[in-house]
């Protein structure tokens, strides 16, 4: 159960782009997770939230992309996906292979942040 | 007034801080010419016992250290001394893996150009060990003939970051009613093409192969050093 470090992972890089963009509020964080990332979605969506109260980012929320496995097919000269993780073998062929191509992201792809309209009513 | 949402691109993985320092370890490892092997498994696989042996050894001709994490205890760091090698404990608390960044203080005292071998030996745990890159050459991977064929399936992504496996207690696989060739397939299924090293650190069974293996490994990434 290592989530709650990778949730205080994903708050301390959130603030660092936060801070660039002179401190903006952000409502939502959008993740890639991997198959292979060795994170558990749930476990990761309940500490994120637990990370967040009493930082700016309380009530934030976090949106997972899952990222399944492609490996290289040698026989199909492509990126397959595989049978499944217990079977590293092409779905098209059957061909084994180890070269993951995809399903090891953990990855901060975008912030959703308020941008307050600050026109006269 | 009011809000709305606008969406930024970011891209950045969550892990780059461990990343950076995992790379500078690398670099470091490199330059001193120590070739780095981590180990994972459960708790209870033998990890110890395994290490002790190799490092016991792999002493009498080259010049080996430990680094070792655990949660609590200096239990492992005292039976490790018995090999006479240079070893260092790392007490992670409640946390349940190593991060480059230990790894990193942990070595600040210890000259690596005074080094051929450095084993870390990870906390017991094989979920969360493998989000994290310790600059490390060689990833083992173990697993005892008492946790059943299984533990490969159970556990793909371990596998997965791992380089090479070891099936350690082989002593005891008659009475467990061990089957290699399911274990052997296992394996295969989740990490085709895999190496696998079956031994025994108990009664030395399998352990010169693997030793050479280092060796060679060594050998080979000093080679690539000096291009």
């Amino acid at each position: 159960m290592h989530e709650l470090s990778i949730a205080m992972s994903i708050i301390e890089l959130v603030q660092e782009e936060s801070d660039k963009r002179g401190g903006a509020q952000v409502s939502a964080v959008h993740l890639k997770l991997g198959a292979l990332s060795g994170v558990v979605k749930e476990a990761l969506l309940g500490s994120f939230e637990m990370a967040c109260e009493d930082t700016p980012l309380k009530g934030a929320r976090l949106v997972i992309e899952d990222v399944p496995v492609l490996i290289f097919c040698r026989s199909c000269q492509a990126k397959c996906p595989i049978s499944s993780v217990q079977l590293f073998c092409c779905a098209e062929c059957g061909t084994p292979s180890a070269e993951v191509v995809q399903g090891k992201e953990l990855e901060v792809v975008a912030l959703e942040i308020e941008e307050w309209d600050h026109s006269p009513v | 007034m009011g809000s709305q949402p606008r969406l930024i691109e970011v891209r950045k993985n969550v892990l780059k801080q461990n990343d950076l320092v995992a790379r500078a370890l690398r670099e470091q490892f490199r330059a001193a010419g120590v070739f780095v092997v981590s180990l994972v498994s459960s708790p209870g696989s033998g990890k110890t016992m395994f290490l002790e042996k190799t490092l016991t050894l792999l002493r009498q001709h080259y010049r080996v250290a430990a680094l070792v994490g655990d949660l609590a205890t200096e239990n492992d760091a005292v039976r490790l001394a018995r090999s006479q090698a240079p070893v260092k404990q790392i007490t992670t608390g409640t946390l349940c893996h190593l991060e480059a960044a230990m790894v990193q203080n942990a070595l600040q005292e210890w000259d690596l150009n005074q080094l051929d071998f450095l084993f870390i030996e990870n906390v017991g745990n094989l979920v969360c060990p493998s989000s994290y890159d310790l600059g490390e050459n060689l990833r083992l991977v173990l697993i005892s003939v008492t946790e059943g064929e299984d533990k490969p399936l159970k556990y793909p992504t371990i596998f997965n970051s791992a380089d090479v496996a070891v099936v350690t207690k082989m002593d005891l696989a008659s009475a467990v009613e061990f089957d290699w060739q399911t274990a052997y397939g296992n394996i295969q299924a989740v990490r085709p093409g895999m190496q696998v090293f079956k031994l025994s650190a108990k009664n030395g069974q399998g352990m010169d192969e693997y030793l050479s293996f280092l060796k060679k490994r060594l050998d080979e990434s000093r080679v690539t050093a000096t291009i």
